[in-house]
């Protein structure tokens, strides 16, 4: 799959967004005032900022209201309701921290499942389309909720449980690059069954065009893999290792915000990796994967 | 609404026949024509006279070779669009209810006017399908020409898909799959019609009819025997440096 920067910029920050919203909401920290205000910002301009930058590479952005509407069959819309019922229920929680020096649990409690639901919609999304092997796997949700539970606990500040939640984040990480690998073998989708053609070996003798075309350009991204091998060795450390060696050291202001900046640029790689790695099953048509 | 019918009237489909079909691509441009014309946005072209051309079709023809374990391979002309499946995952992804799939006949449209340009159901499609435009930025596919079958101004024999009735090798074949007694029915069952990528369980309309084994040339001549070729090896000058070459250091294997 093509691995539009927008998309990648958009899932990897409103998934720590929505990360830190739960952690907002179970009261972790349970600061208020200037210092709760600083923490929602920070959490607003992630999630909320990633969905409106989401709008950005959509075809035509003015009908982006009509995704509301078919919430029964498409993830992408529940995305759209959890998202946002997930920001409005937090700003009402966050009101009382902020204003009020109220803690409002109940809002909370509700803003913070809102919060987990959502990502587990975004993961959805992918996790059930067929035609990508590598995403069609109940491993696909379980990083991502690791994955933003872990971030959301790093930027929260709370140590001791971002921690564990890295080294589970990791694991899960390993466990879908080992696993991804041989989706597309183990799919039974081949050249073969997308032709029907039987009884020799089926190659691609010509392509329909001798130009590209959108479905080359959107779902056969061969280019992104080149470096795949050095790419998950970045993702590892910088995402994984270095923050849970930096949370490890005595606290500090600096040395956690540094462990926050290399968990982003690790999972940025990790997430570059995730859309350029998937293979579509239409590359076969193509002879190419 | 996204959620896809239990089931649909009638289910109306192409039967493509490999094995007649010659891979010219008037398919191509018959349909590239009749939908940049009439219903919905047009299928533009980028850069159609520049050095990188690209543009939206609905309908495309590959080609494969098949080789076999022994003999010679076949060449096989392959035209893909969409299959119309009955299981569409390309309908169910769709935020916006623009994608859907019709209970009177199963054709699967696009209401352009509610496509945000997601470019969702262009993933969710196995077979590639579904083409965003590069200029509407709307999402393109089939529409089995649901703007000629029902069209009562068009001569009855043109109330018909445009790649059907352009095909000059009659390898495309348009009627009611879920009727067994219908022609298209009776010809997949005939000749053994397959479903692609069926692992998928997208549960395809459209059938594509294999290709029929080629006749075996051996054995074809009675007097092939006395026909053998009399000497085996190269005579004279050319023997010679056959033999001279073969004598160097590394000549013969």
């Amino acid at each position: 799959m093509h691995p539009a920067p927008s998309i990648i910029l958009f899932t990897t920050l409103s998934g720590l967004g929505f990360g830190l919203l739960a952690f907002l909401g179970l009261g972790m920290p349970g600061s208020t005032g200037w210092v709760a205000f600083a923490f929602f910002a920070i959490a607003y301009a992630l999630a909320g900022g990633g969905l409106v930058a989401s709008t950005f590479h959509l075809g035509h952005p003015e009908r982006a209201l009509k995704a509301f509407t078919q919430w029964r069959s498409s993830w992408l819309s529940r995305e759209a309701w959890t998202s946002t019922a997930t920001l409005t229920v937090m700003g009402l929680y966050a009101i009382g921290r902020v204003f009020f020096d109220a803690d409002w649990q109940v809002l909370g409690w509700l803003g913070a499942a809102l919060a987990v639901v959502t990502v587990a919609c975004t993961a959805m999304i992918y996790a059930s389309l067929r035609a990508v092997p590598r995403w069609y796997n109940w491993l696909t949700p379980v990083h991502f909720l690791t994955l933003s539970a872990a971030g959301g606990a790093l930027l929260a500040g709370q140590v001791t449980i971002a921690t564990p939640l890295l080294a589970l984040a990791a694991a899960v990480q390993m466990a879908i690059w080992m696993h991804g690998d041989g989706a597309l073998a183990r799919s039974g989708t081949t050249l073969a069954s997308a032709t029907g053609l039987q009884g020799g070996t089926v190659r691609a003798f010509e392509p329909p065009h001798t130009g590209t075309n959108y479905l080359l350009r959107e779902m056969v991204h061969v280019v992104g893999r080149k470096h795949a091998t050095r790419l998950r060795a970045i993702a590892l450390i910088l995402g994984y290792g270095l923050p849970i060696l930096l949370l490890l050291l005595p606290f500090n202001h600096w040395l956690g915000l540094l462990a926050v900046l290399t968990h982003v640029l690790g999972i940025l790689a990790s997430r570059w990796l995730f859309f350029a790695q998937a293979e579509h099953v239409v590359g076969l048509y193509y002879g190419k994967r | 609404m996204t959620t896809l019918p239990q089931s649909t009237d009638r289910k109306l489909g192409l039967v493509i026949d490999l094995d007649t079909c010659v891979g010219c691509h008037a398919c191509v441009i018959s349909c590239k024509g009749w939908n940049t014309e009439n219903y919905g946005a047009p299928l533009s072209d980028t850069d159609a006279y520049g050095a990188n051309p690209s543009g939206t079709f609905l309908n495309r023809v590959h080609s494969y070779e098949v080789q076999p374990p022994e003999g010679t391979a076949q060449l096989v002309h392959f035209p893909k669009s969409c299959l119309h499946c009955e299981n569409a995952p390309c309908v169910t992804v769709c935020p916006t209810g623009a994608s859907y799939k019709r209970v009177e006949d199963g054709i699967v449209l696009v209401n352009e006017s509610d496509c945000i340009g997601c470019g969702l159901c262009a993933w969710a499609c196995p077979y590639g399908a579904r083409e965003l435009d590069a200029v509407e930025q709307v999402m393109k596919k089939c529409t089995l020409c649901v703007d000629r079958i029902y069209n009562e101004n068009l001569p009855e024999e043109d109330r018909e898909p445009a790649c059907v009735r352009t095909c000059p090798a009659g390898a495309r074949h348009f009627g009611d799959l879920g009727d067994p007694e219908s022609d298209v029915s009776q010809l997949v069952a005939a000749r053994g019609g397959v479903d692609l990528m069926a692992e998928q369980g997208t549960q395809p309309v459209n059938k594509y009819l294999p290709p029929r084994p080629r006749d075996r040339l051996d054995d074809v001549d009675v007097l092939a025997p006395y026909l053998e070729p009399v000497t085996t090896g190269p005579q004279g000058f050319l023997g010679w440096l056959d033999r001279a070459l073969d004598a160097l250091p590394g000549g013969k294997e």
